[in-house]
């Protein structure tokens, strides 16, 4: 087993730009040129009018918890070494039909261990950040927010 | 027409257990060839095969250990437990349209090593879809079905109780089993509650076992199936499921997660049939975890929605209950071969073999992996 965080390839063209504004701090998703919707995980044709045509855009980084989880042992040996961490699927508020997978992260710190829970809930607002794992990797990740 | 054109007529399994010292092929050929001794059809009848591409069992060797005759169909299915029914399924049209006479299934799988667990063999760095999950720390299976049965709780105000009939239904029916896992071994409503959290709300218990073994299923067309000395389990009804933004495991892009491929495989099922869910007499539900066994049940129109884990709480697939499920004890308590097992259960059903016999079945189901692309099969006795 890896000791490593396993991480995304970043070189991939189709994708590339997210990570590339993952960098940068920004969440940013194709829109397709052709129907204006939204799509995501990324690729390159849109599924609903089959164009290639598309921009990418910055997303406010707002979203609501639509589930979480905790995971326990048996894990990779690095997750292991983060426990307890909360792994969160949210939908993000241009397009609740639009899911990004983070961490629970802290406003204070940027670990992913031992966040506190106690608004933790469906349904709960968020904000995006972004914690970088490498040079060319910066992952999204979630902090809670009241004031959205 | 398809249906009913071909017929399940062997089922074979080798022993289940953790650390058997045979090799995949070794299981693989025995439990072929039990499967082609039960059906009184020789090996070298057999024209046609199938598998996962998860399947570690080349068709080759299998073909040239068995001494199988010349092929003229081979195929794979995919998508890990979502593979079986598809695999059954693809060589039953071969078979069905006259392109191969005898057609062989099998699932051959040593998955009781720790070092056999597949996320386990995860690379350092992801190209696929997974590069947006697991750099989070969502790694395994069991971590994706947590977040969709964290949400379906929420949705259905379903508690973990409610959830743990699943797992303890299951044991009851492994008890009757002299073959499965865990025959022997007891499990309370206590000890589930307080097992320990694999993925939060996802306790121990709710989690597939850890075995070896293989078994495999012999199909032909219909006439032949009439001469020989079992009992058909015919294959009335047959789809494949992908819904539109699926990926491997968990639809979380799709309009609702919780409305997974097992409803396009449910709908294509069901057009086919001449009955519909309530005509279902005993069904076995792919439950590498245990939600997917509320999941599925809900999909396939077995339940209503919502009502699942109450019906399984209440009783309801339980031998006396109103629709019995995973009667050889499933992936929870008898073994994980990815739904092989629960296929040749199927299959007993309509014989009346099961060691847990539901009284005049006519129409037995068997689902595959709710919460990848997925297959199922409908079997009719006669």
């Amino acid at each position: 087993m890896i000791e490593t965080i396993p991480l995304p390839a970043t070189d991939y063209p189709p994708d590339a730009p997210f990570w590339s504004a993952a960098l940068r701090s920004q969440l940013s998703i194709q829109q397709c040129e052709y129907c204006q919707r939204l799509r995501f995980p990324p690729r390159p044709m849109c599924p609903h009018c089959q164009s290639v045509e598309h921009a990418w855009v910055t997303l406010s980084g707002r979203a609501k918890v639509w589930s979480f989880t905790m995971p326990q042992p048996p894990l990779l040996p690095i997750f292991e070494k983060m426990l307890p961490y909360v792994v969160v699927l949210a939908e993000i508020v241009e397009d609740p039909n639009i899911r990004i997978i983070g961490n629970l992260v802290s406003e204070t710190y940027e670990s992913i261990t031992n966040v506190d829970v106690t608004n933790l809930k469906i349904g709960a607002d968020l904000r995006v950040r972004f914690r970088s794992c490498a040079t060319d990797v910066a992952l999204p990740c979630w902090i809670l927010s009241e004031e959205l | 027409m398809f249906k009913d054109s071909t017929a399940i007529v062997g089922i074979g399994q080798t022993q289940f257990a953790k650390l058997l010292p045979q090799t995949e092929l070794e299981l693989a050929c025995t439990a072929i060839k039990i499967a082609l001794e039960d059906a009184g059809i020789h090996p070298s009848e057999v024209d046609a095969l199938g598998s996962y591409t998860f399947e570690h069992t080349p068709d080759y060797e299998v073909a040239r250990n068995l001494g199988f005759g010349e092929l003229h169909f081979f195929s794979q299915s995919p998508h890990g437990g979502g593979a079986g029914c598809g695999a059954i399924g693809q060589v039953a049209l071969a078979i069905g349209a006259g392109v191969a006479q005898v057609g062989v299934v099998w699932r051959s799988r040593k998955r009781s090593e720790r070092s056999s667990r597949v996320w386990a063999g995860v690379q350092a760095r992801i190209d696929d879809h997974w590069k947006y999950s697991r750099p989070s720390g969502l790694v395994r299976p069991v971590d994706e079905v947590a977040i969709l049965m964290r949400r379906y709780m929420y949705e259905f105000n379903v508690t973990r109780e409610q959830l743990g009939a699943v797992a303890l239904a299951q044991r009851e029916y492994a008890h009757r089993n002299p073959v499965a896992f865990m025959q022997s071994r007891t499990l309370t409503m206590e000890q589930y509650i307080n097992a320990r959290m694999i993925s939060d709300p996802l306790c121990l218990f709710d989690n597939c076992l850890e075995t070896d073994g293989a078994a495999a299923v012999i199909i032909v067309n219909r006439e032949r199936a009439r001469s020989l000395r079992h009992l058909p389990a015919f294959i009335h009804a047959f789809s494949q499921g992908m819904s539109r933004e699926h990926q491997v495991m968990a639809d979380f892009h799709g309009v609702n997660p919780l409305l997974s491929s097992s409803y396009v495989t449910a709908a294509n099922l069901w057009r086919q049939a001449d009955c519909g869910p309530n005509d279902v007499d005993v069904a076995q539900i792919y439950d590498a975890f245990s939600p997917l066994v509320l999941f599925s049940l809900e999909a396939y129109g077995l339940c209503p929605r919502g009502t699942a884990a109450q019906f399984v709480h209440d009783g309801g697939t339980r031998i006396d209950g109103r629709l019995p499920v995973n009667t050889s004890g499933g992936s929870l308590s008898e073994v994980y071969l990815h739904g092989m097992n629960l296929i040749t259960e199927a299959v007993r059903q309509i014989r009346g073999t099961s060691t847990a016999q539901v009284s005049e079945v006519e129409f037995s189901f068997v689902s595959t992996c709710d919460s990848t692309p997925n297959g199922a099969l409908l079997l009719r006795r006669a």
